[in-house]
């Protein structure tokens, strides 16, 4: 059941951004920033957590999940440092996902070549 | 399929069932390959889950494993293959993050480690941590002075 839940709420995300993508002139890069931005203000009023409860993976692995992740992060470090917390919340919450970008991003560029168009 | 359909006819066959409109076709592509990168997800956060990690600590763990997956098809030439039809749904995961930062990497590797490389590896990753980051900021402030008050 959780399954189909995650795949029910990870699928309409993705669907919105297609529509965004195909309805407006709205690029990629320019979709992935929106969603990112729009993953902190709906954490941070309080939405996009029942969406998680919900939808599990189907909530945290599209970027939105991204900007969840940052909110709750300095939300949560805010009340435990204080003002402190705004600036090392977000990025600690999402440490992982940041250095495994990088990481692992830059290995397998290294690694692989791009194919020939 | 019935024997003696020629390509052609196929291809007739398929247009047909597809529905009209290409955004209706290409959203409901997105919600398909979107909906099951992220039943992916949930099963490696299971998986983590299972091996008694937090909710926080399977959380990263996933976003780490998801990246690593992204990065690795999109070296293997086929993430890219997915996303011409998925669109959307190959670019809104966190997959779809971690092949904006492989491919200008590979493709500006010619140029070299620094400039080309590592500096083009952000070209879309950075506007997206950019405004990410600071959208964090601003409402970890505002969070805490409406505590303050």
């Amino acid at each position: 059941m959780e399954f189909i839940r995650a795949f029910l709420v990870g699928g309409s995300i993705c669907a919105v951004g297609q529509i965004l993508i195909d309805k407006t002139k709205l690029t990629p890069a320019r979709i992935l920033v929106l969603f990112v931005t729009l993953g902190v203000v709906l954490t941070a009023i309080g939405v996009y957590e029942p969406l998680v409860k919900f939808g599990g993976a189907g909530a945290t692995v599209p970027i939105t999940g991204f900007g969840y992740s940052l909110a709750k992060g300095a939300l949560k470090e805010v009340k435990e440092k204080g003002l402190l917390g705004a600036f090392m919340g977000g990025i600690s919450s999402t440490a992982g996902g940041i250095a495994a970008a990088i990481f692992f991003g830059y290995l397998i560029a290294l690694i692989f070549s791009p194919k020939e168009k | 399929m019935e024997q003696g359909l020629t390509k052609k006819e196929y291809e007739k066959y398929v247009q047909k069932k597809m529905p009209k409109s290409p955004v209706i076709k290409n959203t409901i592509k997105a919600f398909i390959i979107g909906g099951i990168i992220c039943i992916v997800g949930q099963v490696v956060s299971n998986y983590f889950k299972g091996r008694g990690m937090s909710v926080e600590e399977a959380g990263g763990a996933t976003a780490i494993v998801m990246v690593l997956l992204g990065a690795l098809l999109t070296g293997l030439d086929i993430y890219d293959g997915i996303a011409k039809h998925a669109g959307a749904g190959t670019i809104v995961p966190i997959t779809g993050f971690a092949n904006s930062i492989v491919s200008p990497a590979m493709e500006f590797k010619s140029e070299g480690y620094v400039l080309g490389m590592a500096s083009k590896m952000f070209v879309i990753a950075g506007p997206v941590l950019v405004y990410g980051i600071i959208a964090s900021i601003v409402v970890g402030i505002i969070s805490f002075i409406v505590k303050t008050l």
